[in-house]
C-alpha cells in the first residue's frame, strides 16, 4: 500500500493522473479474459524464477542467479531438441525439460559450491554467473549452433512446430503455467512436509546447531541450489518450447531479476509465490498499455518494482518493532 | 606503418586506461563504503543513474563538467538512501543493494528515455601522445582528465583513511561497530556519510561512461561494472591505490577482445567480452577461503558475521 502511494506520487510528478494509471494497469492486467491470459503467461516463468531465490532463502542464502539459470536451461533444452530431430514430440519435450533442468541446476550449483567450499559470497558469484551465462549463450548462438537463416538476430535452429508445447484447450495459455504452479506446490511440500525440508530450515536458522545435530549442511546447500536452478532451467525450457521455439538472446528477458522480487514479497514461501507472481505478471503485462495510454516509458514498471522492493525491505524492520511491542505488552 | 601485434598491446594499454576509469571510480566508492562496514551492491544502479544524470545535465547546460558534478550528486543521494535504509534493524544491506540496483536502473531508464537520441557535449581529453607519430599510440594516449583526477582521489583517499581522524573513525566503524559505539562514535551517521561519498564517486564513474567513453546514453551502458567493483575491492585488499592497479587490469582485460579483433581474430567475441566477469569470479574463488580472513578486510564484513 505504501508503495502504491509512493508510486502514485511518482507517476503524478511525471505528469500523469495516478488514479487513471492504476485503472489502466488494472484493465491491462485483469480487466478482460485476454489480459488475464497475458498476465498468466508472464506469471508462469516468474513462479519458477522466484523459486530460484526462495529455496536457497530457506538456508539463508541470497541467490540472484535466476537469470543465468533461465538462460542456461533454455540453451540446453534447445540444443537437446536439435540433437534428436526424428524422435517423437513427447520424448523430445521430456528430454528438453530434463536437460533444461539439469543445465539450470548445475549452473546455480556452481554458486552454491563456491559458497560452501571457498566461502565466496553467493550473491555476487550468482550475479556474475548471470553475465557469463549470457555470454555463453551469445557465443553459441552466433557460432556453433547458429541458424544461417537468422540474419539480424542470431538464434539456434527452430526446434520444429511439432515439438512446441501447445496451449491449454480453450485458451491461449500454454502449459508452462501449470509447470509453474505444480513446481511451487512441490517446493512447498518439499520444504514444509519432508525431513529434507526440515533439515534445511534448521540449517538456515542456525548453521552451528545443524552441524552439531549431524546434518550435512554442505550437501544441503548443493542440493537446494540444484533444485532451485532446476526450476529456473525449467522456466528457460518453457520459454524456448512454448514461446520462441529457438534459443536466442530473448531468453534474457529479466524474468530472473523480477523473480527475486517475487520471492522477497512472498517471503520465500512457495505457496505465496503463486499469487505474487500473478500480481507482478499483471504489472508487467500492463507496461505496454501504460506506454500507449499515458505516454509513460516502459521503464515505469521497473521503477515500480524498485519501489515495491524497497518498501518490502523497509517493512521488515517494522515487523520487528511490532513484535517487540507485543512482547512488552504481554 | 604496420605495427601488427604491437598494436594489440598498445590497444590493450590504452583500453586499460579508457575502460578502466569507471572501474576506478566505482571501486574507490565501494572501497570507502566497505571500509565503513557496508556493502553497496546498489552502486550498479548508481552508475547508470550517474551516467543518465551526467548526460542530461551536460546536454541542457552545455557544460560536461557540470554534468559530472550533478552525476556525483545524484549518486550521493542514492548512496545516502541505501545507507539510510540499511541503518534500520533487520535490514540486509545486500538485499537493499539489489533493490537499489533495480530502482536506480529503472529510474535512470525512465528519466533517460528522451536522451537516447541527442548528443551532449563530450568531456575533453588530454593528448599525451602528441610526441609520437604512430596513430594507434596517439589514440591510446588520449587520456581523459577524469582518469588523472581518479589517481589523485585514490591517493588522497588512501592518505585520508590512514592519517586523518575522519579516516580513523571510518575504519573503527568498519572494524567493529560495538567498539565504535563504546567510543561514543555515531556509527550510523559515519556509515551514511561514507556510503554517500562512495555513491558520489560511483556517480562520477557513471558520468564518465556517458560523457567520454563509450560516449552515449543507452540502457545497456553499465553491464555489471558496479557489481564487479565489489570483487575489485577484495582483489585490491581494501586499499584505494590497489583499486587503481586493479581497475587498470580490468580495463585491459575488457579491451583484449576488441583489440584482438583489430588484428583479425574475430572468433569468440562474446567470450572475450565475458573475460572481466570470469576474471572477477576467478579472483573471488582464489582469494576467498572459509578458513582464513584476508589482510585488510574490515571485520564487520567477514562471513561469520
Amino acid at each position: 500500500m505504501v508503495s502504491m502511494v509512493l508510486f502514485g506520487i511518482f507517476v503524478a510528478s511525471a505528469g500523469a493522473d495516478p488514479f487513471e494509471v492504476y485503472q489502466t494497469m488494472y484493465r491491462a492486467a485483469f480487466g478482460t479474459s485476454f489480459s488475464w491470459q497475458n498476465t498468466l503467461i508472464r506469471a508462469a516463468p516468474l513462479m519458477l524464477t522466484a523459486l530460484c531465490t526462495a529455496l536457497p532463502g530457506y538456508l539463508g542464502l541470497i541467490i540472484i542467479g535466476g537469470e543465468g539459470a533461465v538462460v542456461m536451461g533454455g540453451l540446453f533444452a534447445a540444443i537437446a531438441a536439435l540433437t534428436m530431430p526424428t524422435a517423437p514430440p513427447m520424448v523430445v519435450l521430456t528430454t528438453m525439460a530434463l536437460v533444461g533442468m539439469v543445465g539450470g541446476g548445475l549452473w546455480l550449483t556452481i554458486g552454491g559450491a563456491l559458497r560452501h567450499y571457498r566461502a565466496v559470497n553467493e550473491t555476487i558469484s550468482s550475479l556474475l554467473l548471470n553475465y557469463i551465462a549470457i555470454a555463453v549463450l551469445n557465443h553459441l548462438v552466433t557460432s556453433t549452433f547458429r541458424d544461417p537463416e537468422s540474419l539480424n538476430h542470431p538464434s539456434t535452429h527452430h526446434i520444429g512446430e511439432a515439438n512446441m508445447i501447445g496451449a491449454i484447450p480453450g485458451t491461449d495459455l500454454h502449459w508452462g503455467l501449470v509447470f509453474g504452479v505444480v513446481a511451487c506446490i512441490i517446493a512447498w511440500f518439499l520444504m514444509h512436509h519432508t525431513v529434507f525440508g526440515f533439515a534445511s530450515q534448521v540449517a538456515g536458522g542456525n548453521v552451528r546447531a545443524a552441524q552439531i545435530a549431524g546434518l550435512p549442511v554442505g550437501r544441503l546447500i548443493l542440493i537446494i541450489c540444484f533444485v532451485a536452478g532446476a526450476a529456473g532451467g525449467l522456466a528457460g525450457m518453457v520459454e524456448v518450447a512454448a514461446i520462441h521455439g529457438r534459443a536466442n538472446d530473448t531468453l534474457n528477458a529479466n524474468y530472473g531479476y523480477a523473480g527475486i522480487l517475487v520471492a522477497f514479497v512472498a517471503r520465500n514461501n512457495p505457496l505465496a509465490i503463486i499469487p505474487v507472481a500473478i500480481l507482478l505478471g499483471g504489472i508487467r503485462a500492463s507496461s505496454g498499455l501504460l506506454q500507449r495510454a499515458h505516454e509513460l516509458p516502459d521503464a515505469t514498471v521497473l521503477v515500480m518494482q524498485g519501489i515495491i522492493f524497497l518498501v518490502i525491505l523497509f517493512s521488515e524492520t517494522l515487523y520487528g518493532r511490532f513484535s517487540k511491542l507485543q512482547k512488552q505488552g504481554a | 606503418m604496420e605495427i601488427g601485434w604491437w598494436g594489440v598491446l598498445i590497444a590493450v594499454l590504452g583500453g586499460a586506461i579508457r575502460i578502466g576509469t569507471p572501474f576506478l571510480f566505482v571501486s574507490l566508492g565501494e572501497c570507502l563504503t566497505e571500509k565503513s562496514g557496508r556493502i553497496n551492491l546498489g552502486l550498479e544502479g548508481t552508475l547508470v543513474m550517474g551516467a543518465m544524470t551526467g548526460y542530461a545535465v551536460s546536454l541542457h547546460s552545455g557544460s560536461p563538467w557540470l554534468g559530472v558534478l550533478c552525476a556525483g550528486l545524484a549518486g550521493m543521494v542514492l548512496g545516502a538512501l541505501h545507507s539510510w535504509l540499511c541503518s534500520f534493524k533487520r535490514v540486509n544491506d545486500i538485499a537493499v543493494g539489489i533493490a537499489m540496483m533495480l530502482f536506480g536502473t529503472g529510474l535512470a531508464f525512465f528519466l533517460g528515455k528522451p536522451y537516447i537520441q541527442p548528443s551532449a557535449p563530450r568531456l575533453p581529453s588530454i593528448d599525451l601522445g602528441a610526441w609520437s607519430d604512430i596513430p594507434q599510440l596517439k589514440a591510446a594516449l588520449q587520456i581523459n582528465a577524469l582518469f588523472l583526477m581518479g589517481i589523485v582521489v585514490a591517493i588522497a583517499l588512501a592518505w585520508m583513511l590512514k592519517n586523518t581522524a575522519w579516516g580513523l573513525k571510518v575504519r573503527v566503524v568498519g572494524e567493529s561497530a560495538d567498539a565504535a559505539r563504546a567510543l561514543g562514535l555515531p556509527v550510523d551517521r559515519i556509515r551514511i556519510l561514507s556510503t554517500a561519498q562512495g555513491g558520489f564517486l560511483a556517480g562520477i564513474g557513471g558520468s564518465y561512461l556517458s560523457l567520454y567513453y563509450p560516449f552515449n546514453w543507452s540502457e545497456g551502458l553499465s553491464s555489471g561494472q558496479g557489481l564487479m567493483a565489489v570483487a575489485l575491492v577484495i582483489f585490491a585488499r581494501w586499499h584505494p591505490v590497489g583499486c587503481l592497479w586493479v581497475s587498470l587490469l580490468w580495463g585491459g582485460a575488457a579491451a583484449l577482445g576488441p583489440s584482438l579483433q583489430s588484428v583479425g581474430i574475430t572468433g569468440g567475441y562474446y567470450i572475450f567480452n565475458a573475460i572481466p566477469y570470469i576474471m572477477t569470479l576467478a579472483v573471488m574463488i582464489i582469494t576467498c577461503s572459509p578458513k582464513r580472513t584476508l589482510v585488510g578486510v574490515p571485520h564487520e564484513l567477514t562471513v561469520t558475521r
